[in-house]
């Protein structure tokens, strides 16, 4: 046998737990920590423990009020919370379930995706771009072209400009889509999550048909859009919008008079215009303060002063009226998908000027997606300047002249700004984006004091952070 | 891209050579209040494809913009964000680090940017958290990337980095990590010390 000690097993175990052991129902103060327990790497100096299985409460508090006790509780919400929309931590400080305080911190999706674009060109930028708000990457990569476009002094052509605007819209009930999906599933209603992400699968669905991918596209560059419309997308598209607008009622009608909905939503993370003015918040979180403030319509990009729409807002200024512009704003967003089609101009997509529109044309081949027969033989056998500008293109880039601009989008969550600077070269000198999640997220500490705990889920919901943005 | 701009080496902004810098007309009545409000205290009004950046004296950035928020002429009641950058290879003007603050007025749907340059000496400028709330965030980002001192701010502490991270990353001359590989002897480069033709370094 060996000679190593074992444990005495015949002690019983209450008493290997010593004081430690709290039966249901009963508080136990612990003794004074000892010297020598103190400088243990275990070492914890428990003031009170607790029988959470409960029953003990009216104990506990009448305790703690004969002691004078009104600690502050401060918990941690997050990084992996499933209600935080990505992994944004809040520091909540409680008195009793009342939030006193809090604090969002944020950065642990930061990937460094300004500095990137840095030392990539300027159409490599876009497949970096295009992950920041991975909810709304075609609005992420069009204001990003439309900065370089700016800088370089030209436009898309009118198709590249028609296609970015029914991408955009579509890509916007998406994304409003994931809102109501999660609000929903965030709030208890379960068969909202199912139908919001149900919907949202047909709208990338379109995407994918578009762009190839269902997110991260890449679609729009510099000098207009990498493809045009595949066959009988449009016909995909009309058909998705008579159904969508069918399904818009549907959530209509199970969450606007909906008592639960009403309860968890209504007075809920109010602010006010001023307030939300004061903290830079764009979006539909703005507009249901009532003001209609619509980059779209204040300075129109994209031509979207050609289309037909309204700028939904609401009055409550709380979490059931950002419901409420969000959900017009997907009905205004099919609205526009649906004039785009009918008024599609021709043309090409890409700018034709062979020192800026990129020269590669895809088709598709019998093994998938594959370099155009008719382009390869273009360059190879018929136009020696043709293949000249294809290699510059793809191995330097385009040069973009020096110069800084500003240019901002309305994304889904508010105003998109992609400010640029050039410096002449074929690398961007600096990207900075001014992400409406980030700027947004400020309103979550006055919004949420004075609130329960499970209304300050509610409340960060309705900023629809995605922290893809935020972190960058 | 027969643009009649140039640009002065010197300060980075483009200038139309004749006849001067022309702003949106819109932003004449507050071009011209500033100036008389404030003549020492604006280094230089430019711009680039039709918008205006005012380049201001740190020491009276709080006073332009409590009076560009207040003066009804202008009403930049919004503070869209502030973009951080550091103009070390851009231009050769010692003050390489710029906050670059985005103003918006709602009444008059009208855009302005304003510059402040400092140099990584004396990287303090005014915070305008006393101004616009909602500068908070986007002043903590400009100094976590570029260490620029925002005096004033209630929380400057760094946003996006871990708390204790060194240096501040987003700064041109911040080292560049490479990439070693499996293979004997053989490393990739960062990436400013790849071979890209035309590029940052060469222009």
């Amino acid at each position: 046998m060996s000679e190593v000690e074992t444990p005495d097993t015949d002690r019983p175990t209450s008493e290997l737990l010593d004081e430690v052991v709290v039966r249901p129902g009963e508080a136990h103060d612990l003794p004074p920590v000892t010297a020598a327990e103190q400088v243990s790497v275990n070492e914890r100096r428990v003031h009170q423990v607790v029988a959470m299985g409960g029953g003990d409460w009216a104990e506990v508090t009448a305790r703690a009020a004969a002691e004078g006790q009104d600690d502050v509780m401060i918990i941690n919400m997050g990084p992996q919370h499933p209600s935080t929309h990505g992994v944004l931590r809040l520091v909540v400080e409680l008195k009793g379930e009342e939030v006193i305080n809090l604090q969002p911190v944020i950065g642990y999706l930061h990937t460094g995706i300004e500095k990137t674009t840095e030392f990539r060109t300027w159409v490599q930028g876009v497949t970096l771009v295009t992950r920041m708000d991975y909810l709304a990457p075609i609005f992420n990569e069009t204001a990003y072209c439309l900065a370089t476009e700016k800088l370089l002094g030209i436009e898309a052509p009118p198709r590249a400009q028609a296609l970015r605007v029914l991408m955009m819209e579509l890509n916007r009930i998406s994304s409003h889509l994931v809102w109501l999906a999660t609000t929903g599933l965030e709030l208890g209603a379960l068969s909202v999550m199912l139908y919001g992400f149900r919907e949202r699968e047909e709208i990338l669905d379109i995407l994918e048909d578009v762009t190839g991918l269902r997110m991260n596209h890449a679609w729009v560059r510099p000098a207009g859009v990498s493809q045009d419309l595949p066959d009988g997308t449009e016909d995909k598209i009309r058909a998705f919008v008579r159904d969508m607008r069918a399904k818009a009622d549907e959530y209509e009608t199970l969450l606007t008079n909906n008592p639960i909905w009403l309860e968890r939503t209504r007075g809920i993370g109010y602010l006010t215009l001023d307030e939300l003015i004061g903290l830079g918040t764009t979006g539909p979180m703005l507009r249901a303060a009532g003001l209609d403030h619509d980059l779209r319509k204040a300075e129109p990009y994209c031509g979207y002063e050609q289309y037909e729409f309204d700028v939904p807002t609401a009055t409550g200024s709380d979490v059931y009226a950002r419901y409420q512009v969000r959900l017009a704003e997907m009905r205004e967003s099919l609205r526009i998908v649906e004039q785009v089609l009918d008024t599609l101009p021709g043309g090409p997509v890409m700018s034709t000027d062979p020192k800026i529109g990129w020269p590669a044309k895809l088709a598709l081949g019998p093994d998938g997606l594959g370099n155009s027969p008719a382009h390869v033989q273009h360059i190879m056998g018929e136009s020696m300047e043709a293949l000249i500008h294809h290699f510059k293109q793809v191995t330097e880039g385009i040069k973009v002249p020096r110069g800084e601009v500003y240019v901002p989008v309305e994304s889904p969550r508010g105003e998109l700004g992609y400010h640029v600077v050039s410096d002449g070269s074929n690398l961007p000198y600096r990207v900075h984006v001014r992400d409406p999640s980030f700027v947004n997220l400020q309103t979550g500490t006055p919004m949420s004091i004075g609130l329960l705990v499970a209304d300050v889920i509610a409340a960060m919901s309705s900023i629809d952070p995605v922290l893809g943005g935020v972190d960058r | 891209m027969t643009d009649a701009t140039t640009t002065s080496a010197s300060t980075g902004t483009t200038e139309v050579p004749e006849g001067g810098f022309q702003p949106p007309e819109g932003l004449q009545p507050v071009l011209t209040g500033l100036r008389e409000e404030f003549e020492d205290a604006i280094r230089e009004v430019g711009g680039h494809r039709g918008e205006v950046v005012v380049e201001l004296e740190r020491d009276r950035l709080v006073e332009v913009c409590t009076w560009l928020r207040d003066a009804p002429a202008a009403r930049f009641q919004m503070l869209t964000g502030i973009a951080g950058i550091d103009y070390l290879h851009y231009d050769d003007r010692p003050e390489r680090l710029c906050a670059d603050y985005n103003l918006y007025s709602f009444d008059h749907n009208l855009r302005l940017r304003l510059k402040v340059r400092v140099t990584v000496e004396d990287p303090h400028i005014p915070s305008v958290t006393g101004v616009w709330p909602g500068a908070n965030f986007p002043e903590r980002e400009a100094y976590d990337f570029f260490g620029i001192r925002f005096d004033g701010h209630p929380n400057l502490v760094r946003i996006h980095m871990p708390e204790d991270w060194k240096g501040y990353p987003q700064r041109k001359d911040y080292p560049l990590g490479g990439v070693d590989v499996g293979y004997i002897g053989a490393h990739i480069p960062p990436p400013d010390k790849r071979r890209y033709k035309g590029g940052w370094t060469s222009t």
